[in-house]
């Protein structure tokens, strides 16, 4: 375990969906789950971010939003979709306006289902997404040299 | 007091300012009945910063806050070393001047509000800053800081209003509330990230160092009056520490006239009230 691991900071977007999510990762943040102990923080700034939580599905409009909230973070970033509307689409996947889940508009390393999802399962996802990080340094360092 | 101290203060303030920001986030997670994170876990933060790619959106942007971090190391080093309080107050200042200008160089409307609300601060706080070298100097009878740790009598016997305007400002330089408007530690949601919302992996952690580096130093800024001994010297920094994050906890932000006003208000009140009896009972 190397610093990057211990030390995830998480930037937040929710898309076109309940807020259920939403809520529930702003739940997995407050005293009674308290991610801090693994060193998250919630940063709302995509420069100083490691994992981006997307939540919601997506649609034309916020397509955009979460392409520049994922190019503005640096390397190695990666990219949780919670829920299931993020990770498909789900009840809204029909609706003529929704394009589907966040792999329609970033690379999506983890999928994690859940309608709402539930605190515990993202904080095991905000974890495993630290080993995805490590491996995404490792990766960079062997371009590097 | 010489060239050693100040090698030393180069060396150790880094990790002394790191272990007192991770107390700073243990106790602060205790007071919100919290678990927390470990101890270290600013080492981890850094750590992690320094692999991190560094994303900028100007090339000078990193220029403005290396010098911010040179200078803070400077002043740091400049008051462990014994020398001018005048002069250390000048480095402090042109630190500031640099950390502003790198908000203001990095072209975003967030930072921009940040370094506006940065240069706010500075203005609140170099009055307090400047009696309480003023006052010192006229109680030892000596700008030098060498000269004030070796007095014989504890400086908060003859400077209690003087202690209590730099309590005051105290918040501002450990960016805390209620006057973090700049920018902040911790997850407090504001204008995004204030100042640093623009910098990225190695310039960000280069700016948290800096602020343990400042931490230290102002932290031994408050010792010095106390500092006939060293053990109670030590005892009230710790003390004084606790103090600022029980404060911190304990209230909401303000807005910039208030501090504006609060924090001159203290100072010339509490501060110059005291350097007024310290004429009157005839000091220099």
């Amino acid at each position: 375990m190397s610093s990057i691991s211990k030390s995830p900071w998480v930037i937040h977007y929710d898309g076109s969906s309940c807020n259920g999510c939403d809520i529930e990762v702003l739940a997995a943040l407050m005293p009674r789950f308290d991610v801090e102990r693994f060193g998250v923080i919630n940063t709302g700034n995509p420069k100083h971010a490691d994992i981006l939580l997307l939540t919601g599905s997506i649609n034309e409009q916020n397509k955009p939003v979460v392409q520049n909230i994922y190019n503005q973070m640096p390397e190695p970033k990666v990219v949780l979709a919670l829920g299931i509307c993020a990770t498909s689409g789900g009840i809204f996947r029909e609706c003529y306006n929704v394009m589907g889940g966040a792999d329609k508009a970033v690379p999506v390393d983890l999928y994690v289902p859940g309608c709402a999802i539930r605190p515990e399962a993202i904080i095991d996802a905000v974890v495993q997404a630290l080993g995805i990080l490590e491996k995404k340094r490792a990766a960079m360092n062997a371009a590097a040299v | 007091m010489s060239l050693f101290t100040a090698i030393l203060y180069v060396v150790l303030a880094p990790l002394v300012g790191g272990l007192i920001s991770g107390l700073d986030r243990k106790i602060s997670a205790r007071m919100q009945g919290r678990i927390g994170p470990p101890i270290l876990q600013p080492f981890y933060d850094v750590g992690k910063l320094f692999k991190k790619e560094n994303l900028v959106v100007r090339r000078s942007q990193n220029m403005f806050m290396t010098f911010f971090v040179i200078l803070s190391v400077f002043t740091g080093a400049l008051f462990f070393a014994g020398g001018d309080l005048l002069l250390v107050i000048f480095a402090l200042t042109l630190a500031g001047v640099f950390f502003v200008l790198g908000g203001y160089k990095s072209s975003s409307p967030y930072s921009f509000i940040g370094a506006q609300r940065e240069t706010l601060q500075m203005m609140s706080y170099e009055p307090a800053i400047i009696i309480v070298a003023v006052a010192m100097f006229m109680v030892t009878g000596s700008f030098q800081v060498k000269d004030i740790v070796s007095y014989p009598r504890p400086l908060i016997m003859d400077l209690p209003g003087v202690f209590i305007a730099f309590l005051f400002i105290l918040p501002i330089k450990f960016r805390k509330s209620p006057f973090d408007l700049a920018t902040s530690h911790h997850a407090h949601q504001e204008i995004v990230k204030g100042i640093t919302t623009e910098f990225s992996g190695r310039t960000l952690a280069l700016i948290e160092i800096a602020h343990w580096y400042e931490y230290v130093f102002v932290l031994g800024v408050g010792y010095l009056f106390f500092a006939n001994s060293v053990w109670v010297g030590l005892l009230m920094t710790f003390l004084i520490f606790e103090l600022l994050l029980i404060i911190d906890n304990a209230t909401a932000r303000v807005r910039w006239q208030w501090m504006l006003v609060g924090s001159w208000g203290m100072a010339f009140l509490a501060g110059g009230v005291n350097i007024i009896f310290l004429m009157m009972r005839g000091y220099p």
